[in-house]
């Protein structure tokens, strides 16, 4: 495989040592189609220990690697550097999360407001002897939804929740819409309650930053739309 | 929530180590039964491995055709080389099927048949397609759907940190030592029962489509507290990895008709299970691969061959396989619906583990005594569910019916059984191994170390193995070893200290894989995913019978006497052709 050299610069910073964050520069020689991971784990494990991010599965679908590279939230393992072309990597903890330590966020709250929304399954109904008939065009409502990853990229790039932290951020929205179009669920009208709130739905201006930054290409917007629209039916 | 908050000492009944398919199911049993339960994950519980899982669970539903547990069971049996025990696949058989129903009716998503019922697709080993599925992301949703329960029932969480030790006096668990990643730190969590579901361990190796989470933790926790490991000579190698990433491409793709491939343009798999084809079990297909790219067939002679699927049509590969399309696409720039994806053996499932008995109560010896409060399920523990080799889709099913059978175990332990008293100084074995690595005075890096133990294992170790390489192997572990007393890591900080991880992960590595090696010396055959080119037969005279394992000052201790369950009356051994 074909080596490059690349220089890059990453936003460091170590809460016991600094005051705030720093970019620090780095030149290194990789494979070619090294992703961003990939050239990550060479600084990690050959040049300095100390720089530190999550990561897990390597196939884009744990969600701990959402990153900033060059202005874009991205997932380190799926993204191949070349995808820069040219450019020099900028490389930046996840916006609008306070940040742990280099690359690492707080993710505390993004994971809170998830349950807010009450993720899961609410019933009414008795339980089936066995499963509860859904046919396919009703699991096809949900389908896309399901692809969610939890990885915060959209919620991140929401200039909505830059200036409301409160506000329930498209990843919530993505999960009561999953809840309240899955056929078997009773408990729309509670969520409905809920994301009907002053730091609900309504503070999503369709700004698209969100399905711009999704590594599942989710239609994120077009699931928030359809949930005002169901909001508004269910009020009159 | 039960547990007391003191900061660094927490007292709850129960403790979970993990937040995979094992781990929450568990504790989801617990929570439902107002028992106090804690869950400790190295990483968010969304991020665990179980989230990777693609293609299907396993459950005799018969959806979508005729199929029963003594079938699934029979399949199982066979799939096992002969080594699973057999009373534990008859209670699994029997128990997937209400474990589907209830994840249904927790609301995981499974993709439907026509009339509304739960889809079931065919995977290699099954005799009938027996694969509850939900489009290529099975494991995701039941991930997803399992934390959100436990989020409902209150589960407490003690997300990013990891246990550093485990605390074992007089054959009775007491608890666990954690650090706190984010933070930095050490917790004491003084227990009552302990689970351990810390997944599997394929990290050992490098090809690989485990996670960087991976690396059997508990394993090394189990060796160093002079407790066995079972069967750990059995790694299942996986035929669909993507070429030199190693991350997997689903089996699904071949149940929805995919085909293998050599230079030739051959459907090799002829030669070698004429009537299972590209669906017969993995160590078969894997084997074939490797045998043709060892004899110079793979393409243009190089270490792959093509998983083929464009004759399933875009239309069907976007609707049903959608994640390998996206894996393919991004990561080698292969759009599978036009293009062959190059593919070699991958390591992946991890038979052998801690061993535990049915109830998951984990065992000191071969004769079945146990530790009293120490359970384990899913893919850290040996069953022994799956013996020589896991049928695919057995692996999630087995993690969630054996994590509520140990949810329940432990539930009714914890009503009978009072608090032990700690050791006496309990944070003494996990301190010792920080400021090891953080104040040694050697200068070996964590990172090469590894990279020398990955590689040599992929190449000694592999889909064939033979003695003179183990024998290698077994010399390089034990340089490995002694070099690892020398790491230093670069980062000296507390908070969220990646070095120091992964630092501490490297000596489980280290630990089980020379409890594998010579595991797989001493198995003189060849059985399920354990196949030796100088022992190519299957041996039921002298090796019908399960492996211990235990480390001591003067090497590797093996015990053999453990026998397999077998009903002799009903899945009596017989050949395993496909
Ligand atoms: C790519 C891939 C695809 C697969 N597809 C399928 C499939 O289609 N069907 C199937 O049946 N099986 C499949 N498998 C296998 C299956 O996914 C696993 O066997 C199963 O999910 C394991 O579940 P688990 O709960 O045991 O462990 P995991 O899900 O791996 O969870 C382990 C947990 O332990 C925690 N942990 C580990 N060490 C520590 C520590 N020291 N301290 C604290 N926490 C710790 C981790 O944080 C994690 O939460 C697949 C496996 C892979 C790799
Ligand atoms: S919607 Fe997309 S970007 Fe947002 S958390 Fe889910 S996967 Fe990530």
């Amino acid at each position: 495989m074909a080596k490059q050299k690349i220089k890059l610069k990453i936003l460091r910073y170590t809460p016991e040592k600094q005051k705030k964050p720093y970019w620090s520069t780095y030149q290194l020689e990789v494979d070619q189609d090294s992703t961003v991971l990939d050239v990550l784990n060479e600084i990690h494990w050959n040049i300095d220990g100390s720089l530190s991010y999550r990561r897990s599965c390597r196939s884009a679908i744990c969600g701990s690697c959402a990153l900033k590279v060059n202005g874009q939230n991205i997932l380190a393992c799926e993204t191949p550097i070349h995808k820069f072309k040219g450019k020099k990597l900028k490389i930046e903890p996840l916006p609008g999360f306070p940040i742990i330590k280099d690359l690492v966020v707080d993710m505390d709250n993004f994971f809170e407001k998830l349950r807010q929304i009450k993720p899961f399954l609410i019933l009414k109904k008795p339980l089936p002897d066995k499963e509860f008939t859904q046919s396919p065009e009703q699991f096809s409502e949900i389908r896309e939804s399901i692809l969610c990853i939890l990885c915060g990229a959209c919620t991140s790039s929401c200039p909505s929740l830059w200036s409301n932290k409160d506000y329930l951020g498209p990843a919530s929205l993505l999960k009561a819409y999953r809840f309240i179009f899955d056929s078997r669920d009773d408990g729309a009208m509670e969520r409905i309650d809920m994301i009907n709130d002053r730091n609900g739905i309504w503070r999503c201006h369709t700004i698209f930053n969100c399905m711009e930054a999704c590594p599942k290409n989710i239609n994120i917007t077009e699931y928030i739309s359809k949930l005002k629209v169901k909001i508004v039916e269910n009020s009159i | 929530m039960k547990v007391e908050e003191a900061k660094y000492y927490h007292q709850v009944d129960t403790v979970v180590v993990g937040a995979g398919l094992a781990g929450l199911r568990a504790a989801l049993e617990l929570a439902r039964n107002n028992q106090a339960v804690g869950v400790i994950t190295k990483v968010y519980p969304t991020r665990s491995h179980s989230g990777g899982a693609q293609g299907g669970i396993a459950a005799s539903l018969a959806n979508v055709a005729e199929d029963s547990p003594e079938l699934h069971m029979f399949d199982t049996v066979k799939g096992s080389d002969y080594l699973g025990d057999q009373d534990v696949i008859e209670l699994f058989v029997n128990e997937a099927i209400k474990t589907i129903y209830e994840f249904e009716h927790m609301g995981v998503p499974f993709s439907r048949t026509e009339d509304g019922k739960i889809n079931q697709r065919p995977f290699g080993g099954h005799s009938s397609p027996r694969a509850c599925f939900s489009a290529d992301i099975t494991g995701h949703v039941l991930l997803h759907t399992l934390y959100e329960q436990c989020l409902k029932y209150n589960v407490h969480f003690f997300n990013e940190y990891q246990v550093f030790s485990l605390l074992i006096k007089d054959d009775i668990s007491r608890g666990v030592v954690a650090w706190d990643i984010r933070n930095g730190g050490l917790h004491i969590f003084h227990s009552k029962t302990v689970l351990l579901a810390t997944g599997g361990y394929g990290r050992a190796f490098k090809i690989t489509s485990n996670s960087f989470a991976n690396s059997g933790d508990s394993l090394g926790l189990i060796l160093e507290n002079k407790l066995p490991l079972e069967d750990m000579e059995f790694v299942q190698f996986h035929p669909t990895g993507l070429y030199k990433h190693g991350i997997l491409l689903s089996e699904a793709a071949r149940g929805e008709g995919a085909y293998i491939t050599n230079d030739k343009g051959e459907r090799f798999m002829k030669n070698y299970a004429p009537e299972k084809m590209e669906l017969a079990p993995r160590d078969v297909v894997s084997r074939a691969e490797q045998t043709e790219i060892n004899n110079g067939r793979g393409i243009n002679g190089q270490e792959y061959v093509y998983l083929d699927l464009r004759h399933l049509g875009a239309k069907k590969i976007m609707e049903r396989l959608p994640q390998v399309q996206e894996l393919a696409l991004k990561y080698i720039k292969t759009d599978c619906t036009l293009e062959p994806v190059p593919i070699q053996p991958t390591a992946h499932y991890s038979m052998g583990g801690v061993p535990a008995n049915i109830k998951t109560e984990v065992l000191k010896n071969g004769n079945g005594d146990i530790i009293k409060g120490l359970y384990t399920a899913g893919e850290a523990s040996c069953l022994s569910l799956h013996g020589a080799n896991r049928l695919g889709t057995n692996s999630l099913q087995g993690a969630a019916t054996f994590g509520r059978i140990a949810g329940k175990s432990m539930s009714e332990f914890v009503k009978s059984n009072a608090y032990e008293s700690l050791p006496s100084n309990p944070l003494e074995v996990a301190n010792g191994k920080i400021s090891s690595l953080v104040e040694g005075s050697g200068k070996e890096k964590h990172a090469s170390l590894r990279e020398e133990l990955q590689k040599n294992m992929t190449k000694f170790l592999g889909v064939f193995r033979n003695e003179k390489d183990m024998l290698t192997m077994k010399q390089k572990i034990k340089e490995l070893q002694d070099r690892y007393k020398k790491v230093i890591i670069d980062d000296k900080g507390k908070i969220y200290n990646l070095d120091l991880i992964e630092a501490f992960e490297l000596g489980n590595l280290l630990v089980f894989s020379e409890v594998l090696i010579e595991g797989s010396l001493a198995r003189k055959e060849s059985r399920g995913a354990h196949y030796r080119t100088d022992f190519p037969e299957r041996d039921d005279e002298n090796w019908l019978k399960h492996t211990m394992a235990w480390k001591t000052e003067t090497g590797v201790k093996l015990d053999h006497s453990k026998k397999v369950i077998i009903y002799w009356d009903r899945y009596p051994p017989q050949e395993r052709k496909y």
